[in-house]
């Protein structure tokens, strides 16, 4: 396209994309960039709104900051909040309280601040789950892996840093229990405490310290690491869902300008929208209500976010153990639900493409998604990850069941307890079944076409039921699953019986490779899957007949009367079924 | 070279979503190998103009939102109700504002992505991609590249440079770390902040007073069965000097009264009472992560913590009867003073709150 085509404002574009391209050299990489292609789904969303819900933080946040005073001196409320005059509270919170009733929005920005922040949180552990179960962190994506797990938990300290900061009775309480986790670590807890706290418990420091943590140093890091997590997926192209025409070697979708451009900034709008509209007119932590920290008063069935959730249920469900070392203390009924079980949870899943990786013997590149189904083992392990979380977060509402319920307390405990351990147990056990007869069905699939549901009766009287062919897309998606088989154990010595040096571990990978594998169902081999089809073509065509016959003798409904079209001699119908004119 | 491999698509022939065929663009992606279905915004014009009417709707309605958004900025009172269907009462400046600029936003989204889904193309086109790894000449280029630093820098050949950089390069960040140290500033008087925990403002003689009210006690207004929330009577004066509920937070009590023969056993030692008349004061911070509890069943003499649910029996020393926490409610030792108002005996004897490494050391 010549200049001269181009309206006013486009030259003004161009030429502005020429001095920047002058001085940088942009118009290069815009010129590999701007139409790189992304392949659509549902589930590949998950991330986008958890990227969109940060900016909405982002903005409401910095908008909050225009009026929040992080102080913990004391002021006396003075405010519109009648029930609330008189009472001695901190300047966090009287400030909070001025930012909800009197600044005319400011409701509104807090709460469309905690909105986003929990949609941010949500969103991301479901995105997680989605990049799970779909295999998309195995190579070479396990570095943006480790980076989104880092953000997972980056995430959890922004949300409980922000929540924390109202000085309300609420917060405060989180706090108290946040200081009492400090205290038990060993060795330097008091210290770390006293340090964090600027001495003892509350103290008049830890608002102000929060608050820079909370608005520079956690956005920071979260900043940088989706920079690195969006560069890392741009780089390494975006995985695929297995379907027609969709390889390892190719994306298959739309380009970003301009299709995927207005669909995902579209997305960007209609997230920070609907975030807006329920914040809007669904209330969310209404501080005024919890009244201002004292350390010595708290209200029954307080809940943390939800985020928060499990961390507090494992407190709760951690048996009462405490060990004396040498006249020392340590607290593991504090210290294993909320640090040691948070620390192996996130390494858990920050490690895990290494050791599928290991275990599995696998060290391709990994572009097309992989079918839940097809990796039982993943796919129960992560369901089994699921459950125990579950379970912790059932547990941090335990107080509300009981009461719901009329169950008592101490009934929920130890069901929860033996809950968190043997429904994780049954979960796997399940999970992987269900992966393995699913898996079953898409050989029958190949093998046999697809079940339509339809019953024929032969003129000797036999009953079938009608096959039909898969379509493309089925046929491809089934056809994408890979032929997985466990690694075998190695020879313990070679042929001069010279022992193995690698024997040890290489039995150890056997078994695991066996664990992932060992179940697969095969996949039909192209040989059976050409005589299958074969067979299958052969089928429909001795269907045809009996169907169109059938379709004939079926009862069509002309306007006023049922009736059955005649049939004529060779047992095809004579006429076609009529529109109503036949009478 | 186009990383894209868009060079060799230039040019090519190919098929269209309208069946004909045409050139390839440069820079445009070949379309893919899969069934393609028109949509009604392709093949007739008047949905197509439809559409275009829609798009443009939706953006006019959300500057007339924008409109509307100041409107009810400026005209909706701070204080207005309004009811709204499965929601109830709420603040209608929140909710109109919420509403007008939540559609405002949310309408450019819905019409950009109406514009992409029936007006922008939806064929979909094909890319390849590359392995990650690099060609092998280029590792081989880093490697030598490394090499001749290594070489020109001496590196390796100095290993005294190496081995001190590396030494003052661990030590460099021990400043930043020590200056942190007074981010508590240590009173003269206080040696270390277990000693700090250990000690509340309880002393011999201390009056109790209600928590809220500050009036003192008398031990007759305490009904068998009742429950009071305390504090020391010195608690406010003192809250007043240091400015903060640091205090608070490790001297409030409450206090329960039973019928003596209620009373399985206390923390006193043997041959001492620690009650007065059935009168028991123990410390209301959780030992388990310091949440104040004040639930109390009066008929199993249980004490619940709302935040992690431990109960602790009163009448038996407040030991731990379920929940995690592992060590009992610290009891205060209480009496009345001459003009019969509830006094402390002394401090408590063990920690009050969660527990630290160094609790039960002396």
């Amino acid at each position: 396209m010549s200049t001269e085509q181009l309206s006013g404002i486009e030259r003004t574009g161009a030429g502005a994309a020429t001095y920047v391209d002058e001085r940088v050299g942009s118009n290069s990489w815009l010129s590999r960039n701007l139409n790189k292609v992304f392949p659509d789904h549902w589930s590949f969303m998950l991330g986008e709104i958890a990227l969109y819900s940060f900016i909405v933080v982002l903005l409401s946040g910095v908008y909050l900051t225009l009026f929040f005073k992080p102080s913990m001196v004391e002021v006396i409320y003075d405010g519109p909040y009648v029930p609330l005059k008189g009472v001695k509270m901190s300047e966090a919170y009287d400030s909070a309280l001025a930012i909800s009733f009197e600044v005319r929005g400011g409701l509104l920005m807090r709460q469309i601040h905690h909105w986003s922040a929990l949609f941010f949180t949500v969103a991301i552990a479901v995105h997680m789950f989605r990049v799970f179960f779909t295999g998309a962190f195995r190579k070479p994506r396990e570095l943006n892996w480790v980076v989104g797990v880092t953000l997972a938990a980056t995430a959890l300290l922004a949300g409980f840093s922000g929540y924390s900061l109202p000085d309300d009775l609420l917060s405060g309480t989180g706090l108290r229990i946040a200081e009492g986790i400090v205290l038990s670590v060993p060795i330097v807890g008091t210290w770390a405490s006293f340090l964090l706290f600027g001495g003892e418990f509350p103290s008049t420091d830890f608002i102000s310290r929060l608050y820079g943590i909370h608005i520079l140093l956690i956005p920071g890091i979260i900043l940088a690491l989706v920079t690195v997590h969006l560069m890392m997926v741009w780089t390494q192209k975006h995985t695929q869902f297995p379907g027609p025409a969709r390889t390892n070697n190719n994306v298959v979708g739309y380009p970003l300008m301009p299709v995927y451009m207005a669909k995902a900034g579209g997305f960007f709008f209609l997230v920070f929208g609907l975030i807006t509209m329920i914040a809007g007119i669904v209330q969310i932590n209404p501080i005024w209500i919890f009244g201002p920290y004292t350390p010595d008063q708290v209200s029954a069935g307080t809940q943390p976010d939800w985020y928060i959730g499990w961390l507090d249920g494992a407190l709760r469900l951690m048996p009462p153990v405490e060990w004396s070392i040498f006249g020392y203390t340590l607290s593991l009924n504090v210290l294993v639900p909320a640090a040691i079980i948070p620390g192996l949870v996130f390494t858990a899943a920050a490690i895990y493409p290494w050791l599928e990786a290991w275990a599995t013997g696998d060290k391709r590149e990994h572009h097309l998604l992989e079918r839940p189904r097809n990796a039982p083992t993943r796919t129960a392990l992560g369901v089994m990850a699921i459950t125990f979380y579950t379970v912790l977060w059932i547990a941090g509402g335990n107080d509300i069941i009981a009461v719901g319920f009329d169950l008592s307390i101490n009934f929920m405990i130890w069901l929860l307890r033996i809950s968190l351990i043997a429904l994780p147990a049954i979960a796997f056990w399940l999970t992987r079944r269900i992966c393995l007869s699913l898996q079953r069905r898409d050989r029958e699939k190949l093998l046999h076409g697809r079940e339509t549901g339809r019953i024929l009766r032969l003129p000797h009287g036999e009953f079938i039921e009608v096959h039909a062919p898969l379509n493309d897309t089925e046929r491809a998606v089934i056809e994408a699953k890979p032929d997985s088989k466990p690694i075998p154990i190695p020879p313990e010595t070679d042929s001069s019986g010279v022992r193995n040096p690698k024997y040890r571990s290489g039995r150890v990978r056997a078994r695991l490779s066996r664990f992932f594998y060992g179940d697969t169902i095969e996949k039909p081999t192209a040989d059976q899957i050409g005589h299958a089809d074969e067979h299958l073509s052969d089928d429909v065509e001795f269907e045809k007949p009996l169907l169109e016959r059938e379709a004939a003798a079926t009862v069509v409904h002309d306007g006023s009367v049922l009736h059955k079209p005649s049939l004529g001699e060779d047992g095809h119908p004579s006429e076609a079924p009529d529109s109503g004119d036949g009478r | 070279m186009s990383e894209d491999g868009m060079d060799n698509t230039t040019g090519q022939e190919i098929a269209t979503s309208g069946g004909t065929t045409t050139e390839l663009q440069p820079g445009q992606h070949p379309p893919a190998d899969v069934a393609h279905h028109l949509r009604r915004t392709d093949s007739d014009p008047r949905a197509q103009a439809r559409a275009v009417r829609q798009v443009a709707a939706m953006f006019m309605l959300s500057a007339v939102m924008v409109v509307l958004f100041i409107v009810a900025f400026v005209a909706i009172p701070r204080d207005a109700v309004v009811s709204l269907p499965y929601i109830g009462p709420i603040g209608a400046l929140n909710a109109a504002m919420g509403i007008t600029f939540g559609l405002a936003i949310f309408l450019i989204g819905a019409g950009a992505v109406h514009w992409a889904k029936k007006l922008m193309t939806d064929v979909e086109v094909v890319e390849e991609r590359h392995p990650m790894k690099s060609p092998a000449e280029d590792t081989a280029l880093v490697a030598d590249i490394y090499e001749v630093g290594k070489e020109e820098s001496a590196f390796a050949k100095y290993p005294i440079i190496r081995r001190t950089l590396i030494g003052a390069m661990a030590l460099v960040p021990i400043p930043f770390v020590v200056s942190l140290r007074d981010l508590w500033l240590q009173p003269a008087d206080v040696t270390t902040p277990s000693a700090e925990l250990k000690t509340t403002l309880w002393r011999p003689g201390t009056r109790l007073v209600t928590d809220i009210t500050y009036q003192p006690i008398k031990a007759e207004e305490v009904p068998v069965g009742g429950l009071v929330n305390a504090v020391p009577a010195d608690l406010v004066e003192v809250e007043e000097e240091e400015g903060n509920l640091n205090a608070r937070a490790k001297a409030a009590v409450i206090v329960v009264r039973m019928t003596p023969e209620e009373i399985q056993s206390q923390q006193a030692p043997d041959g001492e009472n620690w009650d007065y008349e059935g009168l028991l004061c123990f410390s209301k911070i959780c030992t388990h992560v310091g949440c104040p509890i004040s639930l109390y069943q009066q008929r199993t003499h249980l004490l619940l913590c709302p935040c992690h649910q431990s109960m602790f029996d009163l009448a038996d020393s407040a030991n731990v009867v379920f929940g995690p926490a592992y060590r009992r409610m610290p009891q205060l030792p209480i009496t009345v003073d001459d003009e019969g108002y509830l006094v402390a005996v002394s401090d408590f004897a063990e920690p009050v709150g969660p527990s630290f490494w160094e609790v039960n050391k002396s």
